[in-house]
């Protein structure tokens, strides 16, 4: 597509994809980086681009762009296991320290914005390819084919991520709180 | 559920595809016939739909910074070959006014003492772009101070990565920058200021080998320096004094990393 097209097919989708580099980096300042250098290449290869889903496209460049980043300035951070006995030690570990009080504190004294923040946290704090198809499926709403093309995994890799990931948030959220934490209210 | 083809292992992968929508029919239908007689899973597909109702009214969806949409709204702007704006057109009369009082202060003297060089096409056809920059309304692409604005702006339409530098301390500060074409190939030209003379940086990739060290020429009155850096070439062109035009190619020289002498 022409250049000239950018403004009107990409940058729609600005506010997504910063979401998603935020969500994948953990940081608005790191999200920031990596959303001005996944638009630059989005704009340097549009010519190349034919559509028709800009979104996806994009989504793409910047789950590829953030993975990349974090690879060179957060190496730390980066944990692209999906071992499950790993991910269930490191699971545990994190319960522990993120929310001491979590288990005592009575699930209906909970405010709402306070069982937002502990979701959240419960998500940042799922290792990266967990993380990721959770961040893609319940905020972007998108397919498991789409999920798949973005992650470059199969869709079969999807739909057990995704299940995993989910086993792992109501174990964090307390075993039987996330019930209640559901029921809200 | 003795005569269901899913058992409850098999319905807690199931359960999330089919509460996601995901699930063919026929499994869909095999699911169902399982959920109608298994209490414990018909409880899990209750926890799982809540858990992902409330994941999606829950998490964040986090809005790009006005600044960054701003910022990335410039760079991938494509000049369009509209008529100048009120503010080039007059720096454009400022800059063919000092370019006129240059050479009529200078006089004949100055002509005179130029000796007849051979000439150096590339070098003519630089200076010739470096005038054509001044004379029509395409000086500049991209009007920006920073380099942070520049330099990303040229990654997005060359495949080359030219020095920019905030040079704005020494007293050259940046203008701006714009896609050029010399030498048969899409060049990046970055424009620096000097009082009120304008100073064009070309840059594109070296081809075959790099001459060493820095090459001075006088042509139709204008100053160049050119130098090789890295896997580029570069060329300064200005009608700025040659002393300043060296301090700038030294500055640029150092914010590369290389010494070309």
């Amino acid at each position: 597509m022409n250049q000239a097209n950018f403004a009107g097919v990409v940058m729609p989708h600005l506010d997504e994809a910063y979401s998603l580099a935020r969500w994948l980096t953990g940081s608005a300042a790191d999200a920031e980086d990596v959303v001005q250098e996944s638009l630059m290449k989005a704009f340097k290869h549009f010519a190349g681009f034919r559509g028709p889903e800009a979104r996806a496209w994009l989504l793409t460049i910047v789950r590829r762009t953030s993975f990349t980043w974090l690879a060179v300035n957060r190496p730390r951070q980066l944990v692209l296991t999906d071992d499950e006995a790993a991910v269930e030690a490191q699971n545990r570990a994190t319960v522990v320290t993120l929310h001491p009080k979590a288990a005592e504190t009575p699930e209906s004294l909970l405010a709402e914005k306070e069982i937002a923040a502990q979701l959240n946290a419960a998500v940042e704090a799922l290792p990266a390819p967990f993380h990721e198809v959770v961040v893609l499926r319940e905020i972007h709403d998108l397919s498991y084919k789409e999920i798949a093309d973005i992650a470059e995994i199969p869709v079969g890799t999807v739909m057990s991520r995704l299940a995993r990931a989910r086993g792992l948030l109501l174990a964090r959220l307390g075993g039987s709180a996330p019930r209640e934490v559901a029921n809200g209210r | 559920m003795a005569d269901s083809a899913v058992d409850c292992r098999k319905a807690g992968t199931l359960l999330n595809a089919y509460l996601d929508g995901e699930l063919d029919l026929s499994a869909s239908l095999e699911l169902e016939a399982h959920l109608a007689d298994c209490a414990a899973c018909r409880a899990e597909r209750e926890t799982l739909s809540r858990l992902s109702r409330r994941l999606r009214e829950g998490l964040t969806r986090h809005e790009a910074p006005a600044e960054l949409r701003q910022r990335l709204a410039r760079l991938t702007a494509v000049p369009r070959p509209a008529a100048p704006g009120r503010w080039q057109r007059r720096q454009f009369l400022a800059m063919a006014a000092s370019v006129l009082l240059a050479v009529f202060a200078s006089g004949g003297t100055t002509y005179l003492l130029m000796r007849p060089v051979p000439l150096d096409p590339l070098a003519d056809e630089v200076v010739g772009s470096h005038i054509r920059s001044l004379m029509g309304d395409h000086l500049i692409d991209i009007a920006s101070s920073d380099q942070h604005t520049v330099k990303p702006w040229f990654d997005g339409r060359l495949d080359l990565a030219p020095a920019v530098a905030d040079l704005k301390a020494e007293g050259f500060p940046l203008v701006g920058g714009r896609l050029d074409y010399i030498d048969h190939q899409p060049v990046a030209a970055i424009v620096y200021q000097r009082g009120k003379h304008l100073i064009n940086l070309f840059a594109w990739p070296t081809n075959g080998p790099a001459h060493a060290g820095v090459r001075a020429m006088t042509i139709r009155g204008y100053n160049l320096l050119t130098w090789a850096a890295g896997d580029l070439t570069y060329w300064a062109v200005s009608d700025v004094n040659p002393k300043d035009l060296a301090t700038l190619q030294r500055l640029i020289a150092q914010s590369t990393g290389a010494t070309p002498d």
